[in-house]
């Protein structure tokens, strides 16, 4: 809603040489939203609904398949979380027949926004009702891959950006279709939300990669599938954020006995239960990969089996430079802890009721949060008892 | 892009605001080298063409033809404002910018607030509009006064009334100089309490400034500057810059100008993020949305840093890390107060130049133990990065912070009102004029009393043990 960054995301990508944003693909305003989720979704949205949907539909018209949408937004502002949340209302309800996932950037726990636990509450509550499945990025576990993978020492936004993209890359380009292995997938979105979204209580997904390094160091390391994969399977079982610092004591309960004690958030919690996992596998040799240890029965919730809750794509041409690449996008607990650290700082603001007054100014009532917090406290509830 | 319009009212109003416009001057000259009507620019100046039709023509882009300053000049006396006129600025303001009388108001809020507003009412609503006319997105008034005198506290703070009714959703931000201890205006404290009754209610947000503070910053840049260490020299760029060309003056010659300089260097940081690029920009409503929790509660305590510039031009991550200390020392607060013995609600960080965001986390991380903050705000910290530095500086920091040290003002300023109130000294000025009467005094001294209750109520949760009130439980 205000123009700054998209001149510079227009002028930079075009700066490039090999590729641009289309000359009408951009909508701006002159001034933004103020960090206020509400002047977002309940004046930026409905002021501005019909030319930007026009917008989309121009754009879609275009294609002669359309697979689905994928939204980017930020949480904790007011442009991205409220606007993107009614935008993403929008979607659903002009193409019911389209997946919607979402990539959110899940703020720093400390100092970006002072209201950013609200918006990110409301956000959250209501894309969990319009979208499909909500991919996180977390800008304190990209912050420390930075820090302690890339070994970037004064580490900006570009640097963040940087990776995130690099993630996301690994996982959206094309991979081979299993029936014919010269033809990429058809219908990549749609095929992820098949393995990964079972059930409309569990939208949340988290990405890992591995390996990650700076680009200097690329060139002197060698990979062993094998390695790559144990790494990769421990890092989902201990919700190990990046491939340093893992935590190889948490193993996967013995099968056959009966399940663990229900998990609380707050406590120390150790094995990650997941709902279905994907794992893909970019490089050299890859067909000779062993996925088994994802196969597992003891990693995954007692009512899907391994065979429905565990897929794989693989493709052999290397992704940027990394010589062998394997990404994981999980539907399991690796959310569980940040979205219960932000329901409770924001449910503790709410209870002083700081800031509220900024809220119902623009038509977000005391009642529109209780709601958005009960949707989260159940969804919440959901994971935990996995 | 939106745009700002400055209002300066009264006698400091409009001395901190011609300093305001020299400064911002400058900081568009150094980095718009091209001489092109850039989106930064907008913000405060419109580009016109004044040969032709006389008014002059609004010139969207291209080159600059002309700069006017989006502002009203106001005073109901005319030496302050003359000046300006004849100075230097002289053409970024035009005669329909200006508000003038030759009475003054006396140094009486009520003859600023009841006469001259009731007498120039209309024709202030009219330069309104016409300044907002000129603006194809308007989201601030800038309104700069002092809360002492007669004008910029009365005139002033009826002005503020009026942008609520005419403009209710453009923000206001006041930067209103407080009396000090030793004023030389009796009847200051009457002018400041009433003007406070006016900013309670109908001001966005609030800046204040203390004279005090001012003089100690600036005494400080002095002794920085004529005492450097061997081996490293200041460059002549300070906060204080001067308005000719950077020479420097002896403090005692215009000790207002350099005062004032440091008020202009303030809303220059403030907006930056507004009118720059930055990898992390902050617009001017994020300010009122993440600083003001309780709409009465939006008085924000500012501090400026650095001071100036060594001209070692490799700065190690530790000057950066001074920088940021600095700024929570009560040496570097633009009001009397210390706010790191006191509580904050919020604070905010606007950082320019080249500062990455690994740094400013590095710095909150390691001055959040030294601070204490509200038990529903634990890490109540708003951050921006603007790319572009201040003239003369690599990098600077403006930290605005909701805190309960702005209580003692407060408290000072009720003291010194009752002081004067209870012998009923001087009330005839005030009661003589039309539409005054006691109630007014009555009814300002109990708003003030009810802010400084509320920020007695946020004081007594300090240090107190958190209890995390019980969450929603939800059944399966």
């Amino acid at each position: 809603m205000e123009p700054k960054v998209i001149s510079q995301t227009l002028l930079k990508a075009a700066h490039s040489g090999r590729w641009k944003y289309g000359q009408h693909s951009h909508f701006c305003q002159k001034q933004g939203s103020g960090n206020n989720w509400a002047y977002g979704y309940s004046v930026h949205g409905p002021k501005h609904e019909e030319s930007i949907m026009n917008l989309i539909q121009k754009e879609v018209e275009k294609y002669d398949s359309l697979r689905g949408f994928s939204t980017i937004m930020s949480m904790a502002g007011g442009t991205g979380s409220g606007l993107g949340a009614f935008l993403t209302q929008n979607l659903r309800d002009a193409y019911p027949n389209s997946f919607i996932i979402n990539q959110i950037i899940w703020p720093y726990g400390t100092g970006e926004v002072i209201v950013q636990n609200y918006n990110s509450v409301l956000t959250l509550s209501h894309l969990y009702r319009s979208s499909d499945a909500l991919l996180v990025h977390e800008n304190d576990v990209v912050h420390k891959i930075c820090a302690k993978l890339m070994n970037i020492k004064q580490i900006s936004f570009r640097d963040v950006n940087q990776v995130i993209a690099h993630q996301l890359g690994s996982v959206f380009q094309p991979t081979y279709s299993p029936e014919d292995s010269c033809q990429y997938r058809r219908n990549p979105l749609g095929d992820l939300m098949a393995s990964l979204v079972p059930h409309p209580e569990f939208k949340m997904l988290g990405l890992r990669n591995i390996p990650q390094m700076s680009e200097n160091s690329l060139a002197y390391t060698t990979f062993a599938w094998t390695g790559l994969l144990k790494h990769l399977r421990q890092m989902l079982i201990s919700n190990a954020k990046m491939e340093e610092g893992i935590d190889w004591q948490i193993r996967p309960p013995l099968s056959g006995l009966p399940a663990l004690e229900k998990v609380l958030p707050n406590k120390e919690f150790h094995f990650n239960t997941s709902i279905a996992n994907l794992v893909i596998l970019r490089g050299k040799d890859v067909h000779s990969a062993d996925l088994g240890g994802f196969k597992d029965p003891a990693l995954y919730t007692s009512w899907l089996q391994p065979s429905d809750a565990f897929s794989e794509w693989r493709t052999h041409r290397a992704f940027n430079k990394y010589e062998k690449l394997a990404a994981l996008v999980s539907n399991s607990q690796f959310l569980l802890k940040p979205l219960d650290t932000i329901i409770g700082k924001a449910w503790n603001m709410f209870a002083s009721k700081a800031y509220v007054h900024q809220y119902t100014k623009f038509g977000i009532e005391e009642e529109d949060f209780l709601d958005s917090f009960t949707v989260l406290e159940q969804v919440v509830a959901s994971y935990c008892n996995l | 892009m939106a745009q700002s319009v400055v209002v300066q009212v009264g006698q400091c109003g409009n001395q901190v605001g011609r300093c305001f416009w020299d400064l911002a001057l400058r900081e568009h000259a150094a980095v718009n080298k091209k001489g092109i009507y850039d989106d930064s620019l907008k913000n405060f100046f419109r580009n016109v063409d004044t040969r032709r039709n006389g008014d002059g023509v609004d010139v969207s882009k291209g080159k600059i033809c002309s700069l006017k300053a989006r502002a009203l000049l106001i005073d109901m006396e005319e030496g302050v404002v003359n000046e300006i006129l004849q100075g230097p600025l002289k053409d970024i303001f035009d005669s329909k910018q200006l508000i003038t009388n030759v009475s003054g108001s006396g140094n009486n809020w009520a003859v600023g607030y009841k006469v001259f507003g009731s007498q120039y009412q209309d024709q202030i609503v009219e330069k309104l509009r016409q300044t907002a006319e000129h603006c194809d997105c308007l989201q601030c008034f800038f309104i700069i006064h002092s809360m002492g005198g007669g004008t910029g506290s009365g005139l002033g703070t009826f002005i503020l009334n009026v942008l609520e009714d005419e403009f209710p959703e453009v923000y206001r931000f006041v930067t209103s100089v407080f009396p000090s201890g030793e004023d030389d205006v009796i009847t200051s404290p009457y002018n400041s309490v009433l003007a406070m009754k006016e900013l309670n209610e109908h001001a966005d947000c609030v800046l204040p400034i203390e004279n005090e503070s001012l003089f100690d910053i600036v005494s400080k840049i002095n002794q920085m500057v004529t005492s450097g260490k061997p081996g490293t020299t200041v460059k002549p760029e300070s906060l204080v810059t001067l308005n000719e060309g950077g020479i420097k003056k002896k403090l005692q010659e215009k000790p207002f100008d350099t005062m004032n300089n440091i008020v202009g260097n303030l809303l220059l940081n403030l907006t930056s993020s507004a009118r720059f690029e930055g990898s992390l920009n902050m617009d001017l409503n994020e300010i009122t949305m993440n600083l003001v929790p309780f709409p009465q509660l939006h008085y924000l305590v500012s501090s400026l840093t650095p001071l100036c510039t060594l001209a070692d031009v490799n700065i190690p991550p530790r000057r950066l890390d001074q920088m940021f200390s600095d700024a929570f020392s009560k040496d570097h607060q633009l009001i009397q107060a210390d706010p790191k013995h006191s509580l904050y609600l919020a604070c905010a960080l606007l950082v320019r130049g080249n500062v990455q965001i690994s740094d400013l986390r590095r710095n909150i991380e390691r001055l959040k133990s030294s601070l204490h903050f509200v038990s529903w705000n634990q890490e109540g910290w708003k951050t921006s990065l603007c790319s572009v530095p201040p003239v003369g500086h690599s990098h600077s920091l403006l930290a605005l912070a909701n805190n309960t040290c702005i209580k003692p003002t407060f408290i000072e300023l009720k003291k010194r009102f009752t002081r004067l109130y209870k012998k009923k000294a001087h009330l005839h000025h005030y009661l003589q004029v039309d539409g005054m009467e006691e109630s007014c005094f009555t009814e300002a001294v109990s708003s003030l009393s009810s802010l400084i209750e509320s920020y007695n109520e946020l004081d007594v949760t300090k240090g107190l043990p958190v209890h995390d009130p019980l969450r929603l439980n939800i059944v399966i």
